[in-house]
């Protein structure tokens, strides 16, 4: 088994807000006594990230995502629990433990606005005491893999938000650490930088092992990335496993769409998929119609008693699960576990479809 | 590292070049503020010779001297650590691997330089032709001011950071760093020299750090404090430097386990 990369125990961390009183007989109470409420952000959440992996991190707005990132790469203390990654106890040995590790937050610049990308780039070799040699090395293979070439002497001020974050990305490699921390890291970027970013990550893991915990919004870069989840929701994991389990586990079934030639009725229908169980039919118009047949029941049982009917088909889709849907299904739910009937709205029109003409 | 440091000292520096013309206006400023206070000096002294132990010369010097090396010593530390503080950028400077603190420390120590190069010394230039200031001629004097002038910086640095590190604990400390600025110019002698305060005050005074940013160093410069005592002026300001560290670390400290960053 490889070395842990982040060994996470119990981990709490709980804020103290300070409440605002309404109108001005609150603002007077308030400028006297304060009250304040405890908050609790991250609520003993427990997790192992091996070494080389690269893990998805979601969850709402306000889940946690962002204060467990704050706390292991120590910029947040915790409140209790256990925290070791790269081995060190990020805020006790911050100084140190830093220098292995990569950060890019995607809501916030960590170049310094006013100098050139190149002279913030040559800032931060001091900072971290790269050797000039392995610096030029390391600058020229990540400018020639992210084309940087023409933006290193531009001020970052004057640059557009995805020259931006492929400067923040190159910034965060310099030292070359050995874990990657990317908060949102392709926020509002076009989908054309967004599959760049991607590509990009995926090789740094591929040959540099760089193990990468990322947050995002965006479940596409889960896909095209992760071959691991963790899903927060109100401070707790909700779930923590692989991508296609999690689709498996709770997308239920699927649904076939068919487009007839011939006005149909549903109990018309209905009799063609008789004796297969939990098998249902909605009717769209006259001549479409949906069927959804839970995981159990075969693709092609089901398409066999339509096709080898009398009925007249034009059309046939089979509309695949989606990860957005099910992520939002169990999100809207609250918890993954109490939640099965998630995988009722589980299709999507740019998935897989088959045509079968008569 | 320390050529990082460096660095951070050579950026700021460049920065404010860059924002040069900002400056201008102020040494115009600066120098009608010394106006001020040499006319009404001189409306205060009448035909009397000495006040609280001041000769009008020295008085004249005084005032210009000290508003000089405001103009050194000041900057804007405290707003630059409230704001980010504020807007959660602190956040990234905790990720690298370098004292938040001495990279705040050295960017201040740019500005200083920036506003000793383009702002004190030009502007000394032009008080000297504009007021009847006289200056030093031993080069003794000289050489233990600059190093005074140092010292200035440091506390005053000090005081700026331990005032901004306050936004940690509260949510908007505007009027702590308005306060804090009134404070420093009251009782750093700038405004008045604490010759002239009542005696209680004055006592108090020696209790508290502000007298060694502007008041014991402009003293020795002006001859008020014979060069003889100098030293030990020094050494006040090198205590008030050391002791003031132990706030700040203290602060510190218990910022990073308060610390709450804001907008996520």
């Amino acid at each position: 088994m490889s070395r842990l990369a982040i060994d996470v125990q119990d981990l709490r961390k709980q804020f103290k807000v300070q409440n605002n009183r309404a109108g001005l007989g609150g603002a007077l109470k308030d400028l006297f006594k304060r009250e304040y409420r405890e908050v609790t952000a991250v609520k003993d959440i427990t997790f192992q990230i091996p070494q080389g992996e690269i893990c998805g991190y979601i969850g709402e707005n306000g889940a946690g995502k962002s204060t467990t990132i704050k706390m292991l790469t120590g910029i947040l203390v915790p409140t209790s629990g256990q925290l070791r990654v790269n081995g060190f106890v990020p805020h006790k040995e911050r100084e140190k433990f830093v220098k292995e590790i990569g950060v890019v937050f995607g809501q916030r610049s960590q170049l310094w606005w006013d100098i050139g990308v190149i002279e913030s780039f040559q800032l931060l070799r001091k900072v971290y005491r790269v050797p000039e040699a392995d610096f030029r090395r390391r600058l020229d293979e990540l400018v020639e893999r992210l084309q940087l070439g023409e933006l290193l002497n531009r001020p970052v001020r004057k640059l557009s938000l995805g020259q931006r974050m492929r400067c923040e990305l190159v910034a965060s490699l310099l030292h070359n650490p050995s874990i990657l921390f990317l908060d949102e890291p392709t926020i509002g970027l076009d989908i054309i930088v967004k599959t760049e970013i991607r590509e990009f990550l995926k090789g740094m893991n591929k040959e540099h092992g760089t193990t990468i915990l990322l947050t995002t919004h965006d479940l596409q870069d889960i896909e095209a990335l992760c071959s691991r989840v963790i899903m927060l929701d109100d401070g707790r994991i909700i779930y923590d496993g692989g991508l296609e389990d999690l689709k498996s586990r709770w997308s239920k079934g699927r649904e076939i769409k068919f487009q007839f030639g011939s006005a149909v009725t549903t109990d018309r229908l209905r009799t063609l998929t008789e004796g297969l169980t939990g098998v249902s039919w909605t009717l769209e118009n006259g001549v479409e119609a949906a069927m959804w047949l839970p995981n159990e029941i075969n693709v092609s049982d089901a398409l066999a008693r339509v096709v080898g009917s009398s009925v007249d088909i034009r059309d046939i889709k089979i509309m695949e699960t989606n990860t957005d849907e099910i992520v939002r299904a169990i999100y809207q739910s609250g918890s993954a576990e109490t939640k099965a009937a998630a995988a009722a709205a589980l299709e999507d029109d740019t998935a897989i479809s088959g045509a079968a003409r008569s | 590292m320390m050529s990082a440091y460096v660095d951070f000292i050579r950026i700021r520096f460049l920065m404010m070049l860059a924002y040069r013309v900002n400056y201008y206006s102020g040494i115009i400023i600066y120098a009608i503020n010394i106006g001020a206070y040499y006319f009404l000096w001189q409306a205060i002294y009448g035909d009397k010779q000495v006040l609280a132990g001041f000769t009008v010369a020295q008085m004249t010097t005084y005032v210009a001297v000290s508003w000089m090396a405001r103009a050194f010593y000041f900057n804007n530390l405290d707003r630059e650590i409230a704001n980010e503080i504020r807007d959660g950028s602190v956040a990234v400077q905790l990720i690298r691997p370098y004292s938040y603190l001495a990279v705040k420390l050295m960017q201040g120590f740019g500005e200083g330089i920036f506003r000793l190069l383009l702002f004190m010394v030009p502007g000394m230039v032009i008080v000297c032709l504009l007021f009847p200031v006289s200056l030093p001629t031993d080069p003794k004097v000289w050489a233990i001011y600059l190093v005074m002038l140092f010292f200035a910086f440091l506390i005053n640095t000090q005081i700026n950071m331990l005032t901004g590190l306050f936004a940690f604990f509260v949510e908007n400390n505007e009027g702590m760093m308005r306060m804090k600025r009134v404070i420093v110019d009251l009782f750093s002698g700038v405004v008045v020299p604490i010759a002239f305060f009542p005696g209680w005050l004055s006592v108090a005074m020696n209790w508290l750090p502000f007298q060694a940013i502007t008041y014991l160093p402009t003293a020795v410069f002006t001859g008020r404090t014979p060069l003889s005592e100098a030293w030990g002026v020094l050494g006040v300001q090198v205590i008030w430097f050391v002791v003031l560290l132990v706030p700040i670390l203290l602060t510190w400290r218990a910022a990073r386990t308060r610390l709450f960053v804001q907008g996520g």
